[in-house]
């Protein structure tokens, strides 16, 4: 096996990391993935654990290429486990094949049988062995220094990255270089030597970001202008409040852990009511409870942003686990008629872009703007070319001081009126989630009530959304369609399916609510056949845009629900079954 | 449009700087015309402009009071009012801001924000009208309704002990309680003036009848009495008398010294851009 057939060929090198609580397995696979944004590698770090809140089995699964990863690939060519505990239930997460390479401990038992069912070559390092013949070293850098040989990292990199991490002694840094050095050296030593693909060498390596979705979200938030959060925590959405507390008080924002979500989001809307971007994050049991308050938001005319990260539902549902399955409850889970926003990212990159949108909209539009992030994004860690701030800023249009007759909801052309923000004389009205005249009194007069829901639609409806509502690519008279987090899995299909000789257009759709049919029409121009893709058990967005869109006769549905990801081969099947069978 | 005496910026204003065109839904003869009376009074004893109050309130006949001023006023949906009134005092801690509702409002849907906002102490100054029943629905029993008290959703009763708010402010850490009394509205002015120079999380409980369906309320008007004892810095002193009294001693109960919840200064010390180097590789 020559070294130019290890290079992987776009599908990169995939590696898991696994073993007990306590082990390091995800301290390893962090500084793989930061060794090879040294190297100027791309990768991508999915983190999985078992039910337990501490000290459970978990895995590192990580993605390395020399070209941009966004997914998981469709199999893994390294599964190192440190110890075997529990690591059986990680057998759907992590497929293995038969030109796989299986490491294990021999001091710790015997591989699982799921494993070894798959064929995969077995290859046994006696890791703690190797660590404990270091004293101060830790076994987890001996399973980094072999995982990082075996993906074609170099040595300098790995070394870099523990290094830059490193927050203890000397003495112990030293020992760790060392079981580093004798897990790498213990990979170049393996007979016959182990041929899975590996990251080719990487001439000028340029700098990257390391950053996991729930962060680009954020900074994409405190870009776009956001400056008050409020929320409560929750699974999987809990990182971003994290990231973001100690990053608002640097910038002269704030953060509140409130008592529960009805208060959060009516929090975020008394901060934006005093003219103050405002955000709350959480998953879909928050968003249920923030329903009532996201709908004050629409009659009231207050911008807000809510950052749901999907989780497996319904319900208490599979919390640590991602699905696309809050989609229709996003768009029509309100009650009344209740324009809204709803945009969702399309990768861990897209999740500062399409954050820092979603604020500048909410903020134009004077509306509740729904981020449909999911666990997958917010919660996997990245290395990716930096994401350009794209200069969009909250800009709300308010009223000026005395502004002669001034009215609140005055109807406008375009449906946006001037917000008085509290502190400017003569100006002053009550914002009201009763129906309202457009002097901001209360209504129930059907001409008042027709007048504010026509304006709220309209506001919507006009606004021109350029051409960010979705990412569009290829020709030919069949078109895949897709929204959000499983774009990058979908990409990666369609590019293989067009390898074998399929002409298909790719459209990954980030502008969900209101819908752009007329968008749709003109990239759909000339498609015949089409095909949805989504990870929910009802096919949501299938019924979505057979709701709200014309589309050619009887479009094809390709869905299933989380907890596991949507992954390239399974939908190059599905795509090549459809070609077929059309 | 409710803003009428603003524009000129007086240096003084009068409680009639404070009150809007709009007229109330209520009932003649509703304690809560003595209350808006007794804020707007309050309002101009402290002096500041309207348009720098935020006058904020949740569902029920007494929330409809920020409409009825001259204020910022923000009605939004049923037993939110602390929480969108504390999201308006951290993003703007310039504003004066008051929070108004009923006992439905505040006690029921709303009781667990009532907890937290005592317990947070952020400054603001709560202002409950507690007539025992939901009026705007047309009387239901509410969390401070006698548990005999017949009605057609409880027939015979609700069988229910009363809630006690002003204990569960003290327990929760509200810095400074009140029991005010609507057909005294001179006095309940006074109080709620005094609440909104007190810094942190004040409550103001205002007995405030309701002539349509608790017609007996009239009767308050010769019961009340000023408390007894003045005002304590020391909650159990203060939990232990209104524990034992008989919910007809008015005054100010508790003046707590307890700082109020920090508030941000909104001065950015970094860059956006700062932001980013930690995600370098």
């Amino acid at each position: 096996m020559t070294s130019a057939m290890r290079q992987n060929r776009g599908g990169g090198v995939s590696v898991a990391l696994a073993g007990s609580g306590g082990s390091g397995v995800m301290t390893a696979g962090t500084l793989l993935l930061t060794a090879a944004a040294k190297a100027g590698a791309y990768g991508l770090m999915v983190r999985t654990s078992g039910p337990q809140i501490r000290g459970g089995e978990a895995a590192a699964l990580v993605r390395l290429s020399d070209r941009p990863v966004q997914t998981l690939g469709d199999s893994f060519d390294l599964l190192l486990a440190i110890d075997w505990s529990n690591t059986h239930r990680f057998a759907d997460e992590v497929p293995l094949s038969a030109a796989s390479v299986l490491v294990g401990d021999p001091d710790e038992g015997e591989a699982p049988e799921v494993f070894i069912a798959t064929g995969a070559r077995y290859v046994p390092l006696q890791m703690k062995k190797l660590a404990k013949a270091i004293a101060g070293s830790w076994v987890n850098m001996v399973a980094l220094g072999f995982a990082g040989a075996l993906a074609g990292l170099p040595r300098e990199a790995l070394e870099a990255a523990v290094r830059e991490d490193w927050k203890r002694g000397e003495a112990a840094l030293a020992a760790n270089l060392a079981a580093l050095a004798a897990g790498f050296a213990a990979e170049r030593e393996v007979s016959p030597p182990i041929a899975v693909p590996q990251v080719p060498p990487i001439e000028q390596p340029r700098p990257r970001w390391s950053i996991t979705g729930n962060e680009a979200a954020g900074l994409g938030a405190i870009r776009g202008g956001v400056r008050f959060v409020a929320a409560y925590p929750i699974t999987p959405a809990t990182e971003l409040l994290e990231w973001m507390a100690p990053a608002l008080a640097k910038v002269g924002g704030s953060l509140l852990q409130a008592e529960d979500e009805l208060a959060s989001i009516n929090m975020v809307i008394g901060g934006s009511f005093g003219g103050v971007p405002s955000l709350t994050a959480t998953a879909g049991p928050g968003l249920s409870l923030m329903a009532e308050g996201i709908g004050l938001a629409v009659a009231s005319e207050t911008p807000v942003v809510v950052v749901d990260v999907m989780r497996g539902g319904p319900s208490t549902g599979i919390p640590a686990k991602s699905e696309q399955s809050d989609l229709s409850f996003a768009v029509g889970g309100l009650h009344g008629d209740a324009p809204r926003l709803v945009l969702a990212p399309t990768s861990i990159a897209d999740c500062a872009t399409t954050t820092q949108w979603a604020v500048y909209l909410a903020e134009a539009l004077q509306a509740p703007a729904i981020v449909l992030s999911d666990q997958f994004l917010g919660q996997s860690r990245a290395v990716i070319d930096p994401p350009p701030d794209t200069g969009l800023r909250a800009q709300r249009l308010t009223a000026e001081a005395n502004a002669p007759e001034y009215r609140r909801y005055r109807n406008t052309p375009s449906g946006v009126s001037p917000m008085a923000i509290p502190g400017t004389p003569g100006v002053t009205y009550t914002a009201d989630g009763l129906e309202h005249t457009e002097a901001a009194v209360p209504s129930s007069n059907s001409k008042d009530h027709r007048l504010q829901l026509d304006k709220r639609e309209r506001k919507l409806a006009l606004f021109d959304y350029g051409d960010a509502w979705a990412d569009i690519d290829g020709d030919g008279d069949a078109a895949v369609i897709t929204f959000g987090s499983t774009s990058a899995a979908v990409r990666e299909a369609v590019a293989r399916a067009r390898a074998d000789g399929h002409r298909l257009r790719l459209i990954a759709m980030r502008l969900l609510a209101p819908a752009q049919p007329e968008r749709l029409a003109r990239a759909l121009d000339g498609v015949r056949h089409l095909m949805v893709i989504e990870q929910n058990h009802g096919a949501q967005f299938w019924r979505y845009l057979r709701g709200n869109y014309d589309l050619p006769a009887k479009p094809a549905s390709y869905h299933r629900p989380g907890p596991l990801p949507l992954r390239p081969g399974e939908l190059h099947q599905a795509i090549s079954e459809w070609r077929k069978a059309a | 449009m409710n803003d009428v005496a603003t524009a000129a910026a007086a240096a003084s204003y009068t409680p009639a700087s404070y009150k809007s065109a709009v007229k109330p839904v209520w009932c003649p003869g509703c304690g809560d015309y003595s209350v808006l009376s007794a804020i707007t009074k309050a309002l101009a004893m402290i002096g500041k402009p309207p348009h720098e109050v935020g006058v904020v309130s949740g569902i029920g006949c007494s929330s409809r009071i920020p409409a009825y001023t001259s204020c910022y006023g923000f009605h939004g949906v049923h037993g939110r009012a602390l929480a969108a009134a504390t999201g308006l005092k951290l993003a703007r801690p310039d504003l004066t801001v008051l929070v108004t509702g009923g006992d439905g409002d505040g006690y029921s849907i709303g009781g667990n924000h009532f907890l937290h906002a005592c317990r947070r102490n952020v400054d603001l100054t709560y202002v409950v009208m507690d007539n025992h029943v939901y009026g705007m629905t047309k009387g239901q029993p509410s969390p401070t309704t006698e548990p005999d008290w017949d009605s057609k959703l409880a027939p015979g009763g609700t069988k229910v002990r009363v809630f006690h708010p002003l204990v569960v402010a003290l327990a929760a850490g509200a810095n400074f309680v009140a029991r005010a009394f609507a057909g005294d509205p001179n006095g309940t002015a006074a109080i709620i003036a005094q609440a909104i120079r007190h810094p942190g999380f004040s409550f103001v409980e205002v007995l405030s009848p309701c002539v349509t369906f608790r017609p007996e309320q009239k009767e308050w008007k010769s019961v009340v009495r000023p408390a007894p004892v003045a005002a304590t810095d020391d909650p159990v002193r203060a939990a232990r008398l209104v524990m034992s009294d008989d919910g007809l001693n008015i005054g100010v109960l508790f003046a707590g010294t307890r700082p109020a919840y920090p508030l941000n200064d909104g001065v950015a010390r970094h860059r956006v851009a700062d932001l980013e180097m930690e995600f370098r590789v």
